[in-house]
């Protein structure tokens, strides 16, 4: 028995074997268990902040929220948000909210345009904890709302990650 | 964290009433306050937490940050290209610094 | 490029002859951006996307800056770092006389501000080095790894090569169980890579900054909970020949933005 594994010890595994994979992930968790425990915001808390600026009855059209399905790593996913807009002096969109559902806290970015823009588009990049919805929020000159939400599935690395 | 100039690009030249995109990034943690050190204290938060753009001096565009934004913060957005100037880009500290940067524009 | 692909030739030549290797990775080297997700690709592909531009752009001013007791700054010297630094990276690491044994690019900078700027070193992993490594590198983007394995370079690249097979640390693995045996396949939820480093200095998503290829090798090792080595340590500096040499032909992408 333990000849045999001296054996399989000297061998070159050709796959990498699950017992090495859990290995790794073990080192990767004890890694991630030296951050700190941080309540995250959920649906209510960020249904809130929504309801508080009066975005809470949107329009669930109108925008276009660019979000890779699968982000590589949470520490750095890029988005990109569009508003449909004529941007003119009386019909443009004043601000885009964005939130993070399941981020320790809700907000991530406010963005202010006016019509001298002529596009209501900007693209930044986020932090996200975990998997969650990104939501943006727009408010437009008449007072109305706009509104979208887009899932992003956020990995958990091998040794990338 | 500002030992790096910040990056912006503004086209040279634009024709009247073209839309131009704007891009800027700029070196900064954003220093989320969510993270502890290796003794377990708290590291304090440092963000960025307003970027500003100006064109001739008039504000058309800005950025409310919080400390979901990634470090070495990136942002692109627009602008109707109307007059020659000077496109104006600042932004603001939670220590209260500012880092400004400057771009002209020709508008033909 | 004639002549470098030459010396690749009669490289290979030389060391199949001194170590009847067999086949090495098969087929063309593969560079990790390959491996890298569309909007990750995306960052580096811009300049004015790419974050490490912020460091490299540092790396630039430091150039230009008088620094130690000769007042001289790296331009006093080297002129215009296009003309005079274009090539520099896909050479290194090289074999360096004064020493008697192999120089990476960061070690030979500090050389540089020892002797002839009468400069203080900098630190390996310091926002200084990282820029101006940054900096040089990026003077050669888009040109073919090609990095010399002859005459007096030959036995640290064996060591090199000798490291990247060895097993270590607790789970007992070696580089090429990995990153050779394995590349193309997942690892939880990341693709294996060919652990390729002609991007480096590159910005790490995990890292959320820049930073240098020895700095991934202790990452690596700690990974697979081994005792890392010095950053700048003859052991990575041999493996980093070795590793260059495995990715010739390679376009330098440096500085890169990686996972």
């Amino acid at each position: 028995m333990i000849e045999e594994t001296k054996m399989k010890l000297k061998e070159t595994p050709k796959e990498i074997s699950r017992r090495h994979v859990i290995m790794l992930v073990g080192a990767a968790a004890a890694t991630a268990g030296m951050l700190p425990r941080v309540s995250l915001a959920d649906k209510a808390a960020t249904d809130a902040a929504i309801k508080a600026i009066g975005g809470d009855g949107a329009e669930m059209s109108g925008i276009t929220l660019d979000l890779p399905q699968i982000a590589e790593n949470g520490s750095t996913v890029s988005v990109g948000v569009e508003v449909d807009s004529p941007m003119t002096a009386d019909n443009y969109v004043k601000t885009v909210y964005i939130f993070a559902e399941g981020n320790p806290n809700p907000d991530v970015c406010t963005l202010h345009f006016t019509p001298a823009g002529g596009i209501a588009r900007a693209y930044t990049r986020i932090r996200l904890a975990k998997t969650q919805n990104v939501i943006a929020l727009a408010e437009m000159s008449d007072g109305s709302f706009k509104r979208e939400t887009v899932e992003v599935k956020v990995t958990i690395g091998g040794c990338g990650g | 964290m500002a030992s790096a100039k910040p990056r912006v690009k503004v086209p040279a030249s634009a024709a009247k009433g073209e839309i131009i995109e704007i891009k800027s990034l700029i070196s900064h943690t954003m220093e989320s306050g969510q993270r502890k050190d290796k003794e377990g204290k708290a590291i304090p938060r440092k963000i960025i937490n307003k970027f500003i753009v100006t064109f001739n001096g008039k504000e058309f565009f800005s950025a409310d940050w919080a400390p979901a934004i990634s470090a070495n913060p990136f942002l692109s957005f627009h602008m109707r290209a109307e007059e020659s100037g000077t496109m104006g880009f600042t932004w603001i500290d939670d220590d209260g610094s500012k880092y400004t940067a400057e771009k002209n524009l020709k508008v033909t | 490029m004639r002549k470098n692909n030459r010396k690749i030739m009669m490289a290979g030549a030389a060391v199949a002859a001194v170590f009847s290797i067999a086949t090495i990775a098969a087929g063309e080297p593969k560079s990790g951006y390959l491996s890298a997700e569309p909007e990750t690709q995306a960052m580096q592909d811009d300049d004015f996307s790419n974050p490490a531009m912020l460091v490299t752009d540092y790396g630039g001013d430091l150039w230009s800056t008088a620094d130690g007791d000769s007042g001289k700054s790296c331009e006093d010297c080297h002129g215009d770092a296009a003309d005079s630094m274009k090539g520099v990276k896909t050479r290194y690491p090289t074999y360096y006389q004064p020493w008697g044994k192999m120089i990476n690019l960061e070690l030979r900078i500090n050389e540089c501000r020892k002797d002839n700027q009468k400069a203080k070193a900098w630190k390996y992993e310091s926002k200084e080095m990282l820029g101006m490594a940054s900096y040089i590198g990026y003077q050669s983007r888009g040109m073919p790894m090609a990095v010399d394995i002859g005459g007096k370079a030959t036995p640290f690249f064996t060591k090199g090569k000798e490291f990247y097979y060895e097993r270590r640390g607790q789970l007992d693995m070696a580089c090429s169980h990995c990153h050779e045996d394995n590349s193309g396949n997942m690892i939880r939820a990341n693709l294996l890579t060919e652990g390729q480093i002609n991007g480096f200095p590159t910005y790490r998503l995990k890292w959320s900054g820049v930073g240098t290829l020895h700095r991934r090798f202790k990452g690596c090792n700690d990974q697979v909970r081994a005792i890392p080595y010095e950053r700048g340590s003859d052991e990575y500096v041999n493996l980093e020949l070795y590793l260059a040499w495995r990715g010739r032909g390679l376009a330098v992408e440096t500085p890169s933005v990686r996972n």
